[in-house]
């Protein structure tokens, strides 16, 4: 379990440094900040001791490791556009893309959970094919889209929800919603799936041959073990709700991150983008980083068989 | 030379039984006649190419010419439609109809170009990794992770927002962002079949490696690989619409679906059909392809088992 862990640790931190390098490429590759921060008419001398200033006749190794000492102090440049330091931008949104993207989860799982399980138990009756079905639209539909059409309906045609931003708990169920709804497609199948495969184990057979109801057969038995895919994929979904976000929050007017990259990229803003699209890759990479340790918690039996390859 | 005597010797009639492109294809068809559900996505999927690709020309339509005089013109059958523009016109009074059926071409086309350029990428790459394993390996997944490590829409809108949109930019993004994708399962598959024993048998006798990965390789990739990128274009069509609704696709003045949601968003109130029909055109595809993708996918599933273990 140990050499798991300390696997799966190192290999993250890896990824963090691989990230880190790929944003300060970026930054690189923008362009000249100095170009935009002076006068059209400044001389090159002026150019030249703003360069110096900011450090940007370091060697490229020196700006990187600078780049990455800020980071770690939780300083990411200032934002060309309004001049406020990218981190405190960020920090100031984040709390309404963590809050979207939670209630989007939850909404997700309180809907499939129930769909998967009637599902499988009922398999291949009226009740399965049509959540087969359902599943199968909610899937192909692009969360965007059917946030318009939500507002179309609840907001313009019937009047029961705002529009747009956040604050009250009316205003975070169409966004929920939106962005919950080919999750809940997709873990509806999952569960469905898993739980037929473990309703087939020869340990549900004989927690029923032995005269357990059915209910705890399901419950405890059936059920834990048809979980376990399920956290995988809750850590995997997690990063496509950070990047739908992206479009959700546009389209919802909603105050949080992704509104800021999009912003960010009408202005050329190119420290802001980075900035928050490092911050989100690394959450994303960290939930996962727990999603893999629970996962391996959960069954020890893939501790080992990760660790040995 | 040597080698090709030595293939020919190979190739007995056995062999070529196993294996070949019409062995292939024929076994392809065979599948999708097993499989209803993949059959209808299918023939929906032809339609729907067929209405983008050849119908517009017919027309003599390219979705950009304007009409001042009949803008808003709601669709055929409300009061005020018209046959000359059955799915009514926009705020421009530009045709709904035709301009759906060029924006499928685009979708269509980012898909299929993106998938083909991913999967090329992965299969090298996948290849490579897989069958020849130690450091090429290690660097090459320890790439990919890095890639898997961005949510995907993150990564495309910040690629994006350094080379500014365009159809080559974001055929090119797609793929990039997506071969590891791709390159995982061939991995895995060429992985399980590396050890086998008519692998072993062709090393034995000197058949050069390029002939192993062309001849007994790679025919043993080709099921998975399939699925894959079928489930993978139905992707990039929801993808391609997100960012070209933020304006971050194809620009404007092409119609594409998202560019139609996106300005169409801006009439809700009184133009309901240019937010709903293009999200419509958008929901049937990806359900075609996925019909197509689900019913392949079931049809292989005892084969991708067994390469997945």
């Amino acid at each position: 379990m140990l050499s798991y862990v300390l696997k799966r640790l190192s290999h993250t931190l890896l990824v963090i440094v691989g990230i880190s390098i790929v944003s300060f490429v970026f930054l690189q590759l923008s362009g000249d900040p100095v170009g935009l921060m002076l006068p059209q008419d400044a001389t090159s001398q002026q150019i030249e001791d703003l360069r110096h200033k900011l450090g940007l006749d370091d060697p490229v190794v020196v700006q990187y490791l600078r780049f990455v000492g800020n980071a770690l102090r939780g300083d990411l440049g200032r934002s060309l556009f309004s001049n406020e330091p990218v981190a405190a931008l960020i920090l100031e949104r984040l709390p309404a893309t963590v809050e979207l993207a939670f209630f989007s989860m939850a909404f997700a799982l309180v809907i499939a959970l129930p769909i998967g399980i009637v599902s499988a138990l009922k398999r291949g009756t009226l009740i399965d094919t049509a959540s087969m079905v359902l599943a199968l639209f909610g899937l192909s539909m692009p969360h965007f889209w059917l946030g318009i059409m939500m507002i179309m309906l609840f907001s313009v045609q019937l009047g029961w929800l705002p529009t747009s931003g956040r604050g009250s708990f009316a205003q975070i169920i169409m966004p929920a919603a939106a962005m919950g709804i080919s999750m809940v497609a997709l873990f509806a199948r999952l569960t469905r799936s898993t739980l037929l495969e473990v309703l087939g184990q020869d340990y549900v057979r004989t927690a029923r041959a032995k005269g357990l109801p059915e209910y705890i057969v399901i419950g405890k038995h059936a059920l834990k073990n048809a979980m376990i895919p399920l956290v995988t994929m809750i850590g995997m979904e997690f990063g496509l709700l950070l990047g739908g976000a992206v479009i959700i929050e546009t389209v919802f007017a909603w105050p949080g991150v992704g509104r800021l990259i999009v912003q960010a990229i009408m202005d050329r803003d190119y420290p802001v983008v980075q900035g928050a699209v490092m911050l989100l890759s690394m959450i994303f990479v960290i939930v996962n980083l727990l999603v893999d340790l629970a996962y391996g918690w959960l069954d020890p039996d893939v501790s080992l068989r990760r660790a040995s390859k | 030379m040597s080698h090709e005597q030595l293939d020919a010797a190979d190739a007995g009639p056995a062999y070529r039984r196993r294996s070949g492109p019409a062995r292939a294809w024929s076994a392809l068809h065979a599948l999708l006649l097993q499989s209803p559900s993949a059959f209808i996505g299918a023939l929906i999927l032809v339609l729907i190419v067929f209405a983008c690709f050849i119908v517009p020309a017919l027309l003599g339509q390219d979705g950009e010419a304007t009409d001042l005089l009949n803008t808003f013109v709601p669709p055929v059958w409300q009061e005020g439609g018209s046959w000359a523009t059955p799915l009514g016109t926009d705020h421009l009074g530009r045709d709904t109809l035709s301009r759906i059926l060029i924006g499928g071409r685009i979708s269509l086309t980012v898909a299929f170009c993106a998938v083909a350029m991913a999967l090329s990428i992965g299969l090298v790459l996948g290849t490579l990794s897989g069958f020849y394993g130690g450091w090429i390996d290690s660097v090459i997944m320890r790439v990919g992770d890095l890639f898997l490590a961005y949510p995907f829409m993150l990564l495309t809108i910040s690629v994006i927002a350094l080379l500014g949109p365009s159809l080559t930019n974001l055929i090119i993004i797609l793929a990039l962002a997506d071969w590891v994708t791709y390159a995982r399962t061939v991995r895995g598959s060429v992985i399980a079949v590396r050890g086998k024993e008519y692998v072993r048998a062709a090393e034995a006798i000197g058949t050069p490696n390029r002939t192993i990965i062309r001849r007994h390789i790679l025919p043993n990739t080709i099921a998975p690989i399939l699925v894959l990128a079928t489930v993978r274009a139905a992707n990039y069509i929801i993808w391609e619409s997100g960012l070209s609704f933020l304006g971050m696709g194809v620009p404007p003045p092409t119609p594409t679906w998202g560019i139609m949601l996106a300005e169409g968003r801006n009439y809700i109130l009184n133009a309901w059909w240019l937010v709903t029909l293009p999200g419509l055109a958008i929901m049937f595809t990806i359900l075609s392809v996925n019909l197509l993708g689900d019913g392949l996918r079931d049809a292989m599933d005892p084969r991708l088992k067994r390469v997945g273990k």
